[in-house]
């Protein structure tokens, strides 16, 4: 299936992947399709931390530009700078190589509050 | 397609930039001499704070720039060429006799500060522009002073704001239907409000319900477009002002379309308690490209003491600026505003006069819904009521064939006509919003017409042909995308990056990317 | 009767009716509420014929008394200056001033290559890297800049030169009065008329996000952006620098050269009447880095699918009608043919003309400078100037309502914008001021 279950996804559209403390952060296939070709992304430096569901960057395409939103609370470690010099990689391939940043979680307990792939498959074909 | 329809086939000769035409020593211009004993050129300024040239600015003779300008001219579709149908803009004829009388050295001389005595004629032509303006509009007190719609806006915001801090109120959100243009919440934002979106109803509609839930102690005004972006007329719009107006809040209302109920009805006597007009709109000054515009804002008396900065006055039959008004926002803008914008304005409400002032809006509606009847067995009516001055349609029968609001809009390219407003309003998914104006004949609506309903058949029967268009311009579609992931945005001595590279494909020559 | 500007005769009305199948063009009308449609006919005057029309202008025209009936030598702001008749020529034709906003590129090449020169020449004016497609005037871009500071920088407090134009001071003030930002005034050196330096740093705080400084200012004295520059240090405020008088830029070093983030200023002395005071031209330039922070239009080049070059309203995602509430500004428009004039303009001057047209105009200023000086005036101010400058005299205000009597407009008063300087004139010569004039300026003021 498009959503992996390993992951867990908001309700504005961002996955994330954790493995031990650090999680890997993007945004999903069905974003990038309502988005369309994406032209430019703006990260966050690392070292900056932000709260679950708090405005950490931006997203925006030839129609239209959206915030994005922080899966969970967190220090960011890495920023994936391939994507921010060819933000396409975002259409491409949404759920690996076009992933954004990384970051150390304060809270592990915030994943399970998050939908997994199967509830997020659900949530968007009811949005569309 | 007959040939009569078809694109006018331009000379399309290349037409390199300034830049790049520019030659080293050619002159394009003439100074008078000197005329006064000269003091060294480092005596005047320090050399560290002085340059001998603007490097880069190209050289070239007075002819090389004429024919610059009239070949890039020629790349350019006007509403003088024909029907500009761009919803929302209110794109008519730009009366001839307006631009003559605004470029007389009377006025074109008049510097904004020589004392009122030098410049009675500019006061005059503000103080009788804002008297008809408050006639037709049925509010009390006017400011010329904002330079555009938008600005007009965030100029009434703060009136608003103004007021309700003098009230001694906190009310920090304006209401917004979904059916506004965009420039409401920007503006919004901008006067430092918080946004609350409402939703239309299945009418198109805003309904009184829906405004009388989303009302409480925090709201300051409801932003709404009369008629809305969808041309319908808000008809609840006395009930919405009671609501309004019992739970202590304004009535903003955004009067970009204001040409279809000139001199039919006024919205001061609909409980609108602050307008902005656009005189680049109903007024018929011309959108130059993209402004200048100009955004009159228009009160009822309770906010009259907060508008901007100098107000104009008459005393018998003499004119004077009043510079300081206690309880005023202060200025939004340097000077009076667009003075050559309200010369044409004025010449124009004059032209029309009380006569036929409302014979625009009969005939501004009249093509609208002519329009609307002639192209609806042939396009989606997502809101099937009668409209006022602009109708909107939606490309949902088209997309069974693949074909997109975007491809119906560039193959009218094809036909010679400008495209419509696209996917725009945002409610209507694929919107194309047609806005004919009352200086359309009935010859131009029906050639619009006749060029829709081929393209209709063309999206059922060759819809690759739309989905390739235009064709018969001097330039095909466009790549956006890769113009906003690599924005080039100046020219510059090394010509364009090497981002950039040109293979041939076939008989074309295509640029790529280079990935180096 | 049936009038000019509308195209239906009545059987073309009868027709259109029909197809729309009502049988009135009242009923069109019917939804808008009965008892709010107007019964009587307004209250404005009678249609006037063009004849007319021009005969009712021609009345105000000639209540105006305007240069060169009068000898003006009032710039602060808006400046007189020759405007060739090719600038005239290309901003009348109907292909640029009655086409709208670029947003079908394919049929707009000619508006958009236009602006796309444009935003070059601002960038090459500036120093700066990339430049919008204006603004309304330099006051409105001044205060856009400072919201786009603030964009930038975190921060409440904004330190502005009193020596800024004053209304583009009142309009940053108008803009940002709601935002939670203190704007403190960094005031000017007494002997200079420079911005006082040492006021300058004790005055940068912690969160000061923006200090904004003029040049030349509204003294007419030309800052040394150098030392603005090392005042400032590694403070990291937004550097936003401003000017009114755009040709100045063709003898001075830009802001650019000296580090400047934000540069803004107003371009009418570029191929614009002064007109009353608009519409004018705001200009707008900034470092790449910053780009998705500056508001309003952008051009950029674009490729068609025949790879022909061409060019295309870019980065539209700042902008209102796609961010709505979050937009960099509510901006929606430009001011695209005054800037088309500013770009025929520049290219007939070319880097030589205007470089020889601005030391003219400075030529010309000093002149009359030091003829009011041997007359007894003083200059309060003894920083460089350009084209402006501030005399002082003891009996100013007597001589310039004498002056005026005479059709001539001695400067502006400048108890207008700062109460203590009752005895300053502020004095501008632009090559529309001819030896003669000022000859004539200097006799009379030396008589009384």
């Amino acid at each position: 299936m498009k959503y992996p279950e390993s992951y867990r996804y908001t309700r504005e559209h961002e996955w994330i992947h954790l493995q031990g403390d650090v999680g890997t952060v993007g945004i999903t296939h069905y974003a990038q399709e309502q988005l369309g070709d994406i032209v430019y992304i703006e990260l966050p430096a690392v070292g900056q931390t932000f709260r679950q569901l708090q405005a950490f960057g931006t997203v925006e395409s030839i129609k239209t530009a959206a915030d994005l939103y922080m899966p969970m609370s967190g220090e960011v470690v890495e920023v994936n700078q391939e994507v921010v010099n060819h933000p396409e990689i975002i259409n491409q391939s949404p759920h690996e190589r076009g992933w954004l940043i990384r970051i150390r979680v304060h809270d592990p307990s915030e994943f399970d509050r998050l939908m997994s792939g199967q509830e997020y498959e659900a949530y968007v074909e009811q949005s569309s | 397609m007959r040939d009569s329809n078809r694109t006018a086939q331009h000379i399309t000769l290349e037409e390199p930039l300034l830049f790049e035409r520019s030659q080293p020593g050619r002159v394009g211009y003439s100074l008078p001499p000197m005329g006064v004993p000269e003091t060294p050129v480092e005596d005047l300024v320090p050399d560290h704070l002085r340059r001998d040239r603007v490097e880069g600015l190209p050289e070239l003779s007075e002819f090389d720039v004429v024919r610059h300008f009239n070949r890039l001219a020629q790349w350019n579709y006007c509403i003088d060429r024909g029907i500009y149908p761009l919803g929302s803009c209110t794109m008519k004829y730009n009366p001839r006799l307006n631009e003559v009388i605004a470029r007389w050295t009377a006025f074109t001389e008049a510097h904004p500060y020589l004392p009122d005595e030098f410049v009675q004629g500019c006061l005059a032509i503000q103080w009788h522009l804002e008297c008809y303006l408050s006639e037709i509009t049925g509010m009390d007190a006017v400011t010329l002073q904002p330079a555009a719609g938008a600005h007009g806006e965030l100029t009434g915001l703060l009136l608003i704001r103004a007021c309700l801090e003098d009230r001694g109120e906190k009310r920090t959100r304006i209401l917004v239907p979904d059916s506004a243009h965009g420039t409401n919440p920007a503006s919004a934002a901008l006067g430092g409000f918080e946004v609350v979106h409402l939703k239309s109803d299945e009418r198109g509609l805003l309904s009184p319900s829906t405004l009388r839930a989303a009302m409480s102690q925090d709201v300051a005004a409801l932003m709404i477009t009369n008629p809305n972006t969808l041309g319908l007329f808000e008809e609840d719009i006395l009930e919405i002002a009671d609501v309004l107006h019992e739970g202590g809040a304004f009535l903003y209302m955004d009067g970009a379309n204001m040409n279809a109920f000139l001199g039919i009805a006024r919205p001061g006597d609909m409980g609108v308690d602050v307008l902005h007009l656009n005189l680049h709109k109903t007024f018929s000054t011309p959108h130059g490209g993209g402004g200048p515009g100009s955004g009159p804002v228009c009160v009822r008396e309770h906010l009259a003491p907060y508008l901007p900065v100098p107000r104009v006055a008459r005393e018998g039959d003499r004119y004077r600026r009043i510079w300081d008004s206690p309880k005023s926002i202060g200025r939004v803008k340097a000077f009076e505003g667009h003075f050559g914008v309200h010369v044409r304005a004025l010449a124009y409400i004059l032209s029309l006069g009380r006569d036929h002032l409302r014979d625009i809006a009969v005939h501004a509606v009249l093509n609208a819904n002519y329009l609307m009847a002639r192209l609806k067995p042939y396009y989606h009516l997502p809101y099937d009521r009668r409209v006022m001055h602009e109708v909107v349609f939606n490309d949902r029968r088209q997309n069974p064939t693949g074909v997109t609001t975007m491809d119906i809009a560039k193959r009218l390219i094809d036909y010679g006509l400008h495209p419509p407003t696209v996917y725009f309003p945002l409610i209507v998914p694929g919107a194309l919003m047609i806005e004919p104006t009352e200086t359309e004949s009935l010859e131009e609506l029906d050639r619009f017409v006749e060029a829709m309903t081929q393209i209709a058949r063309e999206a059922a029967e060759q819809p690759e042909v739309l989905r390739s268009a235009p064709q018969r311009g001097a330039f095909r579609r466009f790549d956006e995308v890769e113009a906003a992931r690599h924005p080039i945005l100046r020219w510059s001595p090394q010509g364009f990056p090497p981002a950039w590279k040109r293979v041939s494909r076939g008989s074309e020559d295509v640029p790529i990317r280079d990935e180096k | 009767m049936s009038v000019r500007y509308l195209p239906h005769a009545p059987e073309d009305i009868r027709r259109m009716l029909e197809v729309i199948g009502v049988d009135s063009v009242e009923a069109l009308f019917q939804p808008i509420p009965e008892a709010v449609r107007l019964k009587v006919d307004l209250d404005l005057p009678p249609a006037m014929s063009e004849a007319e029309v021009l005969e009712t202008f021609r009345r105000w025209a000639s209540m105006n008394r305007v240069p060169p009936e009068v000898a003006s030598f009032v710039g602060a702001g808006a400046y007189r200056h020759y405007i060739p008749a090719v600038v005239e020529d290309v901003v009348r034709k109907p292909e640029f001033f009655t086409a709208y906003t670029p947003y079908q590129p394919e049929v707009s090449q000619g508006t958009l290559q236009g602006v796309f020169e444009f935003q070059t020449m601002v960038c090459q004016l500036t120093g700066m890297e990339v430049a919008n497609a204006s603004m309304y005037d330099g006051a409105t871009a001044l205060a856009e800049a400072v919201l786009m500071a603030r964009r930038i920088r975190e921060g409440r407090h904004v330190l502005v030169a009193r020596s800024v134009h004053p209304e583009y001071q009142q309009v940053v003030h108008t803009y940002l009065r709601h935002f939670d930002v203190s704007i403190e005034l960094v005031s000017w050196e007494p002997e200079t008329g420079q911005i006082d330096l040492d006021v300058l740093q004790a005055c940068l705080r912690d969160d000061t996000f923006a200090v904004v400084v003029q040049s030349p200012n509204a003294l007419g004295i030309v800052e040394d952006w150098a030392a603005v520059r090392a005042a400032l240090g590694d403070h990291p405020a937004v550097r936003v620098a401003c000017f009114t008088e755009a040709l100045s830029l063709g003898f001075l070093r830009p802001p650019g050269a000296f580090g400047f983030d934000i540069v803004v200023g107003e371009g009418q002395s570029l191929g614009l009447p002064v007109q009353f005071g608009g519409p004018h031209v705001g200009l707008m330039a900034t470092r790449m880095e910053y780009v998705r922070r500056l508001p309003g239009r952008l051009v950029g080049v674009a490729y068609d699918r025949n790879g022909r070059r061409g060019f295309v309203l870019t980065l539209a995602a700042r902008e209102q009608h796609i961010r709505r509430e979050k937009a960099t500004s509510n901006i929606c428009t430009n001011q695209t043919l005054c800037a088309l004039a500013v770009t025929v303009y520049l290219a007939l001057l070319g880097p030589e003309g205007l470089h020889r047209l601005a030391l003219l105009n400075a030529q010309r200023a000093h002149y009359l400078a030091r003829r009011l000086e041997a007359e007894g005036w003083q200059r309060p101010f003894r920083g460089p100037f350009f084209n402006e400058f501030v005399v002082r005299h003891p009996k100013a205000p007597r001589i310039w309502e004498h002056l005026l009597a005479q059709g001539i407009v001695a400067g502006l008063p400048l108890h207008r914008w700062y109460p203590e300087l009752a005895q300053d004139l502020l004095m501008c010569v632009t090559e529309m001021n001819p030896p003669e004039e000022i000859e004539r300026l200097v006799r009379m003021a030396s008589s009384e």
